[in-house]
């Protein structure tokens, strides 16, 4: 079992194509090579969309269509991966929602957060769940993978993870993994300010998995998606959950990398986060090797 | 991206929002010639990214021309929060009869752009927020249908209790609305939102902050930019596509994401160490990259150590590893660096760095002390 992804996994993958002599051409090339790593991890790979290249070959195995709506009539695709450039992300998003996708994963980082708020209420109106946008995706070790989580660094077990990040997500599950803790689905939601999933979205679907035995979180500043969270864990979660906060030494005022990753005023700090973990009796895992012994002890 | 109060005014003033007249001056006889063709009483207020203005001693009031000349002479290149001031606005003093706040903002918890207005203005709104909450009403606005004139005049009678001025307000707070929209705004704020003695409505003060994501599609914002309002290391490393911030410690940080840069800096201070910086060299990989960060990083005289910290996923880290050999056979580092890297061809990096006689560690809590050590001369961790 696992959450959100499994072998019915159905994908399709919008932005499969390069587009001629254009800096959009050399992004998405880039990210094909994202999408063959897919196929060789075993996600089945139904479809590609870029309007224009409908009827090609995509390394000689998947059919290219110009409309989510084809390849879904086609192929049957009820998973997306956007890897569209930012400023046809959205209308992608929504493309994918209204064309009968059920999960819609947004990899492009820098989609204009305006944006977001017209996406966020269209995909819930289609009663689609998007994850992202600007995340690494998700992946279910040894069965499933839609994003660029790398599948070398996962093996397959009973710990979720969740995560605002990318690489800081790899580091943890690459320090599990060598611990010989396996994960059951690992989720990276996005270090945007408004994103399509939350972490209480993740523990809710973890909390009902009955292959994950806890889960590892990891937040950073900004917002208060993590309190939130926190509050979610005390009151509904019976699987122990160990928290991480990055940004513990980021200055007020100042957008860390992430757009959603600043504190805004005195709100968002680090420091209110971890209170808030460990008043709902989450771990605080203070380093991201804390994560081992943590969860060992829980398991 | 943060743009200048007389900016954003110029922004209202085109969406028809009632501001004063102003110029801007670099010199002070620029500041002195604009007080004498208003020929009244002016404010000469700091144009700089930073909040506190007027506790910082950045803006002042000047009666005569000569005032505004010795005004400008003491704010333009003051400091406010480490920043320089490169430039003021002069704008003639009006009388105010009372001050109010209008302001619009993407929430982050209803997803969506929210308004927010109080008639305690003058004042932070998280001040007021934090003292007098019942003083502000918000309005979430349903991105479907923007803001609506009922909405607006509900915002615009909590304001005021005068029908004529709940509808000026309700009028702005529209205007307010498409100037928001029109330039891809994260923030948009009229504080004070000032009642004359002549019982006229003024945006006193006008504060954006455009989202960074907009400006690929919005050249006309994107030219806004004021590159001599910024701090120099951090200019270079957004030219080179580098999200880089200055801080105040010794050991110097390169990584890929910026969650592990940060998860990065923490361990830096866990192990007794301060990080001299966050740098995200970001997901693609590009050996320049690494060179301009390593000339970014090594301009700040405080750093005594630098740590790579790369997970190759995106990120192919023997491409890290031939930037580190092409920068430092460029320039020779005077500082020990410490690197680690693990991921996508972690072992032709390896072997890249070995050739030329760099050592490359596959922990990052063992490379993370050894950098701190190296920092502190032995002292630390």
């Amino acid at each position: 079992m696992s959450i959100f992804i499994d072998r019915n996994t159905k994908l399709v993958v919008q932005g499969i194509t390069g587009r001629d002599g254009s800096f959009h051409a050399k992004q998405m090339l880039e990210y094909g090579f994202h999408a063959k790593q897919m196929l060789e991890y075993g996600t089945c790979v139904v479809a590609g969309v870029t309007p224009g290249k409908g009827g090609q070959t995509f390394e000689n195995s998947v059919p290219v269509f110009d409309t989510v709506a084809d390849a879904v009539a086609a192929t049957g695709a009820n998973t997306s991966v956007i890897y569209v450039p930012p400023p046809f992300a959205a209308d992608a998003m929504m493309e994918a929602a209204d064309s009968g996708i059920s999960l819609i994963v947004c990899i492009t980082e820098g989609v204009p957060v305006l944006d977001m708020t017209r996406v966020y209420p269209y995909v819930q109106d289609r009663k689609a769940r998007l994850i992202g946008p600007n995340c690494p995706g998700l992946i279910t070790p040894g069965m499933s993978k839609v994003g660029i989580i790398p599948g070398r660094i996962c093996t397959p077990g009973h710990v979720g993870v969740v995560s605002r990040s990318g690489t800081l997500t790899y580091e943890v599950v690459y320090q599990l993994t060598r611990a010989g803790i396996g994960q059951s689905t690992c989720v990276g939601i996005g270090g945007d300010p408004i994103n399509g999933t939350s972490f209480i979205d993740c523990l809710q679907a973890f909390e009902a998995d009955p292959d994950t035995r806890a889960v590892a979180m990891m937040g950073e500043i900004g917002g208060t998606d993590e309190q939130q969270a926190a509050e979610f864990v005390r009151a509904h979660m019976s699987k122990p959950v160990v928290g991480f906060i990055a940004g513990q030494t980021a200055p007020p005022g100042r957008r860390m990398g992430h757009a959603g990753a600043i504190i805004s005023g005195s709100a968002g700090t680090a420091a209110e986060k971890l209170e808030a973990f460990k008043s709902a009796g989450m771990g605080v895992a203070q380093r991201p090797v804390d994560f081992v012994p943590l969860l060992k002890e829980r398991l | 991206m943060n743009i200048h109060e007389y900016q954003a005014k110029d922004i209202f003033r085109r969406y028809g929002i009632p501001v004063p007249p102003g110029d801007v001056a670099t010199t002070p006889d620029e500041a002195e010639r604009i007080a004498r063709a208003y020929g009244t009483g002016v404010v000469v207020k700091a144009q700089v990214h930073a909040g506190g203005r007027g506790k910082a001693g950045g803006v002042k009031l000047a009666k005569t021309p000569a005032d505004a000349r010795a005004a400008a002479q003491q704010i333009i290149g003051m400091q406010i929060k480490g920043l320089t001031v490169p430039k003021v606005l002069v704008t003639p003093a009006a009388d105010i009869a009372s001050e109010a706040y209008a302001g619009v903002i993407v929430d982050r918890g209803s997803k969506r752009a929210v308004f927010m207005v109080s008639p305690a203005g003058g004042i932070e709104i998280e001040e007021v927020a934090a003292t007098m909450p019942d003083k502000i009403m918000r309005l979430a606005v349903d991105p479907r249908y923007g803001l609506l004139p009922f909405e607006a005049t509900r915002l615009g009678f909590f304001l005021y209790k005068n029908a004529r001025l709940a509808r000026d307000a309700s009028k702005i707070l529209r205007q307010l609305w498409q100037a928001f929209t029109g330039s891809g705004g994260s923030l948009a704020e009229i504080n004070p939102l000032a009642v004359t003695t002549g019982g006229d409505l003024l945006a006193l003060d006008a504060k954006m902050v455009i989202d960074d994501n907009e400006l690929d599609r919005r050249p006309d914002i994107a030219a806004l930019r004021d590159e001599t309002a910024e701090n120099p290391s951090e200019l270079a490393a957004r030219r080179a596509n580098l999200t880089f911030i200055k801080l105040d410690g010794n050991v110097g940080c390169v990584v890929n994401g910026a969650g592990l840069a940060m998860a990065t800096m923490d361990l830096v201070k866990y192990y007794g160490g301060e990080p001299a910086n966050f740098l995200d060299i970001g997901g693609s990989s590009n050996p320049e990259k690494v060179i301009n960060a390593l000339k970014i990083i090594t301009r700040d005289p405080n750093v005594k150590a630098i740590l790579f910290n790369i997970f190759g996923g995106i990120t192919r880290t023997d491409d890290v590893a031939n930037g580190i050999v092409a920068a430092t056979r460029d320039a020779p580092l005077n500082v020990p660096m410490v690197i680690r890297l693990t991921g996508t061809n972690e072992e032709i990096a390896v072997q890249i760095l070995q050739e030329h006689g760099f050592s490359a560690m596959t922990d990052m809590d063992e490379a993370v002390q050894k950098a701190v050590r190296l920092a502190t001369g032995g002292k630390a961790a």
